[in-house]
């Protein structure tokens, strides 16, 4: 088949982009963002934007990625249903001891925690709820903590490359290992979560202040030993099977298997919702947007990015690398934005213009709530009224921390790559 | 007959409850009032609207939503008890600090707690609803500390 790359091809390639990337923020109908992604992606296939051979090549390459965030998805479904969250959250009502401040404190740890092993959306989806409801048994205020869960969601999902569908997407381009990846982003993503906490715990003085319940009284949890040994073996089995070159999907679907089994053998588990909770329509979109972004990236698109984004890796390159990123993922969402990024990064990029790249994708969404700007924007006309002063308030809070967050975690990962060696 | 409004808030609603058990005229009318924010369901709600469908249908914004009409409801049943006397309840949401003023309508006196740093006499000492609400009331305020209050020597010198 005749691949096209004429001017009236690239036009076609950007403007399909700006459809699928248009149709995830409004969601007509409520329909799945891969109603678009998918006919996008055929269209580019049909009208020859880019070789049949070239999609399906990508497609294979984001297979293992795609079917890791569908393992870690079902793995934290299923340890949430084994009720680690609920046991975490008496932990942090016991450990907190009435304090606000520690509380915060604590709720950083399980947030990053969260984040860091089984993904963002574990954190957000899972431990949020809990957090709200540990507040509520303390008699404290809710919000600072519900914001930490939030913005942690996103500022410590810089640690491994499993903790953010970014980092996955961008970890071949680094060439990097699980554990050199792992060790190069520790300091930042430390630097950036302090930033954070100070930012909060400045921020929110007056909601901190209060007196909770020391003593909260609740039903004891029982430790939920099996979820949490398993739990720690996919854990260390993310460092142990990368030493090997197995990818890390395969450890992830061994954990799920191990709690899936046990679960549905125990009734408490349906296979309906295992498969629901893979979320195959999100796969499809991922894939579908995955191609469309293959044939604008060919374009001018593309060289116009790629001559933007810094290739060197000192502190000014590395710093313009978080920027670019930080503001592509505010302007659309992280995830097209990491997609159209590292093609524009060159075949061979130095290792931490990729990883400036993701502290930009990963800690830049704090800026809004919603993922991308888009999407606040569109949030605001679907309400037919401006913000409301408490959601002014949010956005307050992500400018004041994502520059100071992401600045200082960049200068961290020059320090890590100058120790490193790595800087080339 | 006064009518009392205690502003019933996490952290600092132990105080407000003494300071109108102790401070209000005999023969007072209670209400107890609560107002929960909105702004963290609505920030859940665009977190998860940020997850492009993954998450499984569980909005932790509906959680959330689900979780806090209750909690409040305990809250201020939890205040009743620490009033010791009966109390009208009432739980309001929205923006919280214009929820007080206009609940506070009829009211003869409004019972709030300073949420700032309290560790010292001010300044900073109200927090930003607090501050509106105190500016803005429709009715005598009694202002107390949430805890223990400073002693007089903490106040800062003059500038």
């Amino acid at each position: 088949m005749r691949v096209h790359n004429g001017p009236a091809a690239e036009v076609i390639s950007v403007v399909l982009l700006l459809a699928v990337l248009a149709f995830a923020v409004v969601r007509p109908k409520g329909l799945p963002e891969a109603v678009a992604a998918v006919p996008a992606a055929g269209i580019v296939l049909l009208a020859g934007l880019a070789s049949p051979a070239a999609v399906w090549a990508r497609v294979l390459q984001l297979l293992p990625t795609v079917a890791f965030l569908a393992a870690i998805l079902v793995l934290a479904h299923l340890v949430d249903s084994e009720g680690v969250f609920d046991w975490l959250g008496s932990r942090l009502a016991v450990a907190a001891r009435g304090n606000s401040h520690r509380l915060l404190v604590l709720t950083f740890a399980a947030a990053a925690g969260t984040t860091a092993v089984l993904s963002l959306d574990a954190t957000v989806v899972l431990l949020t709820p809990v957090v709200f409801a540990t507040a509520s048994t303390l008699r404290v205020r809710a919000k600072p903590h519900v914001y930490a869960c939030t913005h942690l969601a996103n500022s410590a999902s810089t640690l491994l490359p499993v903790s953010n569908l970014t980092n996955l997407l961008a970890f071949g381009a680094t060439g990097l290992s699980f554990l050199a990846f792992s060790g190069l982003m520790v300091l930042p993503w430390l630097v950036s979560i302090a930033v954070e906490l100070g930012v909060f715990w400045w921020f929110f003085a007056a909601d901190l202040g209060g007196v909770g319940v020391a003593e909260p009284a609740g039903p004891a949890r029982k430790t939920p030993v099996f979820a949490l040994v398993v739990l720690a073996a996919v854990l260390v089995g993310f460092g142990v099977t990368s030493l090997v070159g197995l990818a890390p999907v395969w450890v992830a679907a061994a954990g799920a298997l191990v709690l899936a089994v046990r679960g549905i053998r125990a009734k408490r588990v349906k296979v309906r919702a295992v498969v629901v909770e893979a979320a195959p329509l999100f796969l499809l979109f991922v894939l579908g947007l995955a191609v469309v972004v293959q044939a604008v990236a060919a374009g001018g698109l593309g060289r116009v990015l790629a001559a933007i984004v810094p290739g060197s890796p000192g502190l000014v390159g590395l710093l313009a690398a978080a920027g670019i990123a930080a503001l592509l993922a505010n302007v659309v969402n992280n995830l097209p934005a990491v997609l159209v990024l590292l093609p524009a990064l060159g075949a061979h990029p130095a290792p931490g213009i990729v990883l400036a790249v993701l502290l930009g994708v990963n800690l830049g969404p704090n800026l809004s709530y919603v993922g991308s700007l888009a999407t606040l924007l569109w949030r605001r006309i679907l309400a037919g009224k401006g913000m409301v002063p408490t959601l002014r308030e949010f956005v307050r809070l992500g400018a004041l921390t994502v520059p100071v967050s992401l600045v200082a975690g960049v200068v961290a990962l020059w320090v890590g790559l100058l120790v490193a060696g790595s800087t080339r | 007959m006064t009518r009392v409004v205690v502003w019933i808030t996490e952290g600092t609603w132990q105080g407000c409850v003494d300071a109108a058990g102790r401070l209000a005229p005999e023969g007072a009318t209670f209400t107890l009032l609560h107002v929960s924010d909105g702004a963290p369901a609505e920030v859940l709600h665009g977190a998860f609207g940020g997850l492009l469908g993954r998450g499984g249908g569980h909005d932790p914004g509906v959680a959330v939503e689900g979780l806090s009409g209750p909690a409040a409801d305990e809250l201020v049943r939890a205040a009743e008890e620490r009033l010791g006397r009966p109390a009208a309840q009432v739980l309001r949401s929205g923006d919280v600090e214009r929820e007080v003023v206009a609940a506070c309508a009829d009211a003869e006196l409004l019972v709030c707690a300073r949420d700032g740093a309290h560790d010292r006499l001010g300044p900073r000492s109200l927090g930003r609803w607090t501050r509106f609400v105190v500016d803005h009331a429709p009715c005598a305020v009694l202002l107390v500390w949430p805890d223990e209050i400073p002693g007089v020597e903490s106040i800062p010198p003059k500038p």
